[in-house]
């Protein structure tokens, strides 16, 4: 059974079509690319499947179960997770506790028990905290512990919010451009980051404009245009096809 | 039509106009840079409360009007420029706190300057009521409601046929593009405070004679003409009039009919239904948030 | 990491409760205790307003109107209907709580300055009700309040008071920082960080603002039945937009998103004025320009301000 289904899926703004009849299928286990030029849909896309924007028409269905709600926590407690292409990080907050924050989901915890402080809360917090030191090491920012987060470099807080994301334990991470802004040392940090994201079997969809990244690390490419679909296949096949060429690259460029 | 009906309804659109006047103000501010400006009744209570004095001192009344009408624009020009400018791109409850604190001073420096007392401005033409179909109506209503229609008019020209007007609207809807096309929104800022604070000190002038004016008559002026503009949609023109009018005609009818001591809360209850049920009020644009 | 905000929280509970226990050294009359008093259920309302406005990012302009709610609604209670004076600060903030809870979910949808002025005609109606409801308020005039009585006895008199106010205040405090440290409090500070990103990652905004705000009209309900009780009378005046300025100025100036900022914010500011009583006059001037300095160049308040100085000096050589 497919991890993630979209039949139909559409997005207006006020007579502006940003996803017209989107069909498509992510497996679990693999990593699913989205591409396409600037203004083709995939944030849109992306803040569709994370209940930021409701479809204007379509469906979608996550592992079987319809997926549909009205405010973005429900999309997250059913097992989505994102970053975002313009930082959202939280600020005002550490980089270890942007990270505790992102394990919100798996925090229960009653009003009482928080205004005084139970032992069991105590024991909480600390699991909370040495969980999210884990996630820091694994996207490599072990050092960045007791940084505040508005200390930190730009590629630093990329995989911050990667981090961040991952605490909630998705079952689908939703990458929006996650090479942005970084030089090829870091890209490469990245794409091993990805790669040991999807060996925890975690399931990937990648919205990015690096060829090289995407092509070397998704099984299945998704390419959008004006918000529809152009063209779905492996890289390969992606990579040759002649529309997918025009649409990036202009009709005169072979 | 009834006598009473018609003669609440010439005290609502009296003190309507005002509202209007206030309303207008308070959109002015904020189209130019999204600031409410919680000192926008200091500027009524400024304009009042200065002519009394200067006509109390001995000034002809015309001059001792367009005397306060200035003084509250150049505090209008001080507050942006030493207040509202330094802060620019500072969070909302930074500005709110600004603004709240430009009125306390203003208030502060009013009880110093004048003084703690109620204070009466001769009215312009006399006081015999004119008498309308069983109504009666004072003829400083007519000064208020003939004055504020030369101003919205006066208004109209300037925001549609004149460059600096334009140039206003211009920043309202799209600051970085004003900015780009060589509008000085720093300058824009400025007109916007002084206009503002000229609108508010006319509207003072105009009800002094029928309401007292005092040292704190600015707050409760300026929280209507608040309502009034964000019930007509805040930094729309035509709806602070429209918001400032029909704020001024409910409040008497619920006085009227209703019940007087709640008058006051009518416009705080007109703040929260709005709020709630129709944020870009009546004539106000709905926007489609870009995520 | 925890063991050193575990620390840090503890230093400054101690600290505060160090200040508490020593203050009266420096008091050397009632007046000075009643400025204390004051000062202390001020810094009660600030520290519940803090976590509305300082960690949740929100803002409210009415708080005057909690605090009057739970005010008249201990006084009624007391003096009209013969509660015993536990049971009526129970009620009261009971249904201060529900009142919040009932009037949150909508105000809260707002943002900006749209909630600033929502929060102002919540506040302002409220206070209208009062000064127009003069059959159970005593009106613009007020009423009197019966004495707070604990276990059949009276507290009366103002050092009896000092040790009540000083025990909840640091009881408030503790509350607060507990709250704060918790899954809750960083649901907070992550919605005031990014509203959409704390979304994404689970967190119920709309109904964590809600909370927040019942638990910051709770502080307030509460220390306005103490302070009526304290003073044996009270009137409109403390319900007024007014002093829910002055609430949010105080919780500004200490420092937003620091509890004892909010503490030091209160302290400050209910001296102050009475420190310039000598300058009467001038007392709505002062105040009004320490609102707007402040706000420009000091926008992060007092105490946080403050700390990052230090924490500057500190790392130079």
């Amino acid at each position: 059974m497919s991890l993630l289904r979209a039949e139909g899926l559409s997005k207006e703004f006020g007579g502006v079509r940003a996803i017209e009849a989107l069909d498509f299928e992510i497996q679990p286990g693999t990593v699913f690319s989205i591409i396409g030029p600037n203004g083709a849909g995939k944030t849109t896309l992306l803040n569709l499947l994370t209940g930021i924007y409701r479809p204007s028409a379509g469906r979608m269905w996550l592992e079987g179960r319809p997926l549909a709600g009205h405010a973005p926590h429900q999309f997250a407690a059913a097992g989505i997770g994102r970053t975002f292409q313009n930082l959202q990080i939280f600020f005002n907050m550490s980089a270890l506790e942007n990270v505790m924050a992102g394990r919100h989901l798996h925090e229960r915890c009653g009003l009482a028990a928080a205004l005084l402080r139970t032992p069991r809360l105590a024991r909480a917090e600390r699991a909370c905290s040495d969980r999210a030191a884990e996630l820091l090491a694994f996207v490599g920012l072990e050092a960045y512990e007791h940084s505040a987060a508005a200390a930190m470099p730009y590629g630093a807080l990329k995989r911050l919010e990667i981090a961040r994301a991952l605490a909630a334990q998705p079952r689908l991470l939703l990458l929006d451009e996650p090479a942005a802004g970084l030089n090829p040392s870091e890209i490469n940090d990245i794409d091993r980051l990805i790669q040991r994201i999807a060996a925890r079997r975690i399931t990937v969809v990648l919205v990015e404009h690096n060829m090289k990244l995407v092509m070397g690390v998704s099984q299945r490419v998704l390419v959008l245009d004006y918000g529809r679909k152009l063209a779905e296949g492996d890289a390969e096949t992606v990579r040759n096809d002649p529309r997918v060429i025009e649409a990036y690259l202009g009709a005169d460029a072979h | 039509m009834s006598a009473q009906f018609l003669q609440f309804l010439l005290a609502g659109l009296t003190v309507g106009a005002i509202y209007a006047l206030v309303a207008l103000g308070f959109s002015i501010i904020y189209n130019a840079s999204h600031v409410i400006n919680f000192a926008q009744g200091e500027f009524v209570m400024i304009g009042g409360m200065c002519t009394v004095w200067l006509a109390n001192a001995g000034w002809p009344l015309p001059l001792a009007i367009a005397a306060a009408v200035l003084l509250a624009a150049l505090l209008g020009l001080a507050l942006a420029k030493l207040a509202v400018e330094p802060a620019r791109g500072a969070s909302v409850v930074t500005l709110i706190i600004i603004t709240i604190g430009a009125s306390i001073l203003l208030r502060g420096l009013a009880t110093i300057v004048w003084d703690k007392k109620y204070h009466a401005l001769k009215p312009f033409s006399g006081e015999m009521p004119i008498h309308i179909g069983g109504a009666t109506l004072l003829p400083q209503s007519l000064w208020v409601l003939g004055v504020t229609l030369v101003v919205v008019l006066l208004l109209s020209w300037f925001f549609g046929r004149t460059l600096l007007g334009k140039a206003l609207l211009a920043t309202s809807h799209n600051r970085l593009a004003a900015q780009l096309v060589g509008i000085s929104v720093r300058r824009v800022l400025l007109v916007a405070f002084g206009l503002s604070a000229a609108l508010g000190a006319v509207a003072g002038i105009l009800i002094a004679p029928i309401t007292f004016t005092s040292w704190d008559v600015g707050v409760m002026l300026g929280l209507k003409g608040f309502a009034a503009a964000v019930l007509g949609g805040m930094g729309s023109g035509p709806g602070a009039v429209v918001g400032g009018l029909a704020l001024g005609i409910i409040e008497a009818m619920g006085a009227g009919y209703l019940s007087s001591a709640y008058k006051d809360a009518l416009a705080f209850v007109i703040i929260l239904a709005v709020l709630f049920f129709m944020p870009s009020g009546l004539l106000g644009q709905r926007s489609a948030d870009r995520v | 990491m925890l063991a050193r905000l575990a620390s840090s929280r503890n230093a400054g509970l101690a600290a505060l409760a160090a200040v508490v226990a020593l203050l009266p050294l420096a008091l050397v009359n009632n007046y000075y205790y009643d400025i204390a008093i004051l000062a202390g259920l001020n810094a009660i309302v600030c520290v519940g307003l803090n976590l509305l406005i300082g960690y949740a990012g929100q803002i409210s302009l009415g708080h005057a109107g909690f605090f009057g709610l739970g005010a008249y609604g201990s006084a009624i209670l007391t003096a009209r209907y013969g509660w015993p004076p536990l049971a009526a600060l129970l009620a009261a903030t009971l249904a201060v709580a529900l009142l919040a809870l009932a009037i949150g979910r909508p105000i809260l949808r707002l943002r900006g300055h749209y909630l600033a002025m929502a929060t102002l005609g919540m506040g302002v109606i409220i206070s209208i009700v009062i000064a127009t409801e003069d059959r159970y308020t005593g009106g613009p005039d007020g009423m009197s309040v019966p004495p707070l009585t604990l276990a059949g006895v009276a507290l009366a008199g103002e050092r009896v008071w000092y040790w009540v106010v000083g025990v909840l205040l640091v009881l408030a405090v503790w509350l607060a920082r507990n709250l704060i440290d918790s899954p809750h409090g960083r649901a907070l500070r992550a919605l005031h960080g990014s509203e959409v990103a704390a979304e994404v990652g689970g967190i119920d905004s709309a109904r964590h603002k809600v909370r927040v705000f019942v638990i910051s009209a709770v502080y307030a309900a509460v220390a306005g039945s103490l302070a009526a009780h304290y003073a044996g009378f009270i009137t409109p005046a403390k319900v007024t937009f007014f002093h829910s300025i002055e609430l949010v100025t105080m919780v500004v100036f200490g420092g937003m998103a620091s509890t004892f900022g909010a503490v030091v914010g209160a302290a400050v500011l209910t001296t102050l004025p009475q420190a310039l009583t000598v300058f009467k006059e001038y007392e709505m001037v002062v105040f009004g320009a320490v609102m707007m300095l402040t706000m420009i160049f000091m926008p992060k308040g007092l105490v946080p301000t403050l700390a990052a100085l230090a924490a500057r000096r500190g790392k130079s050589p």
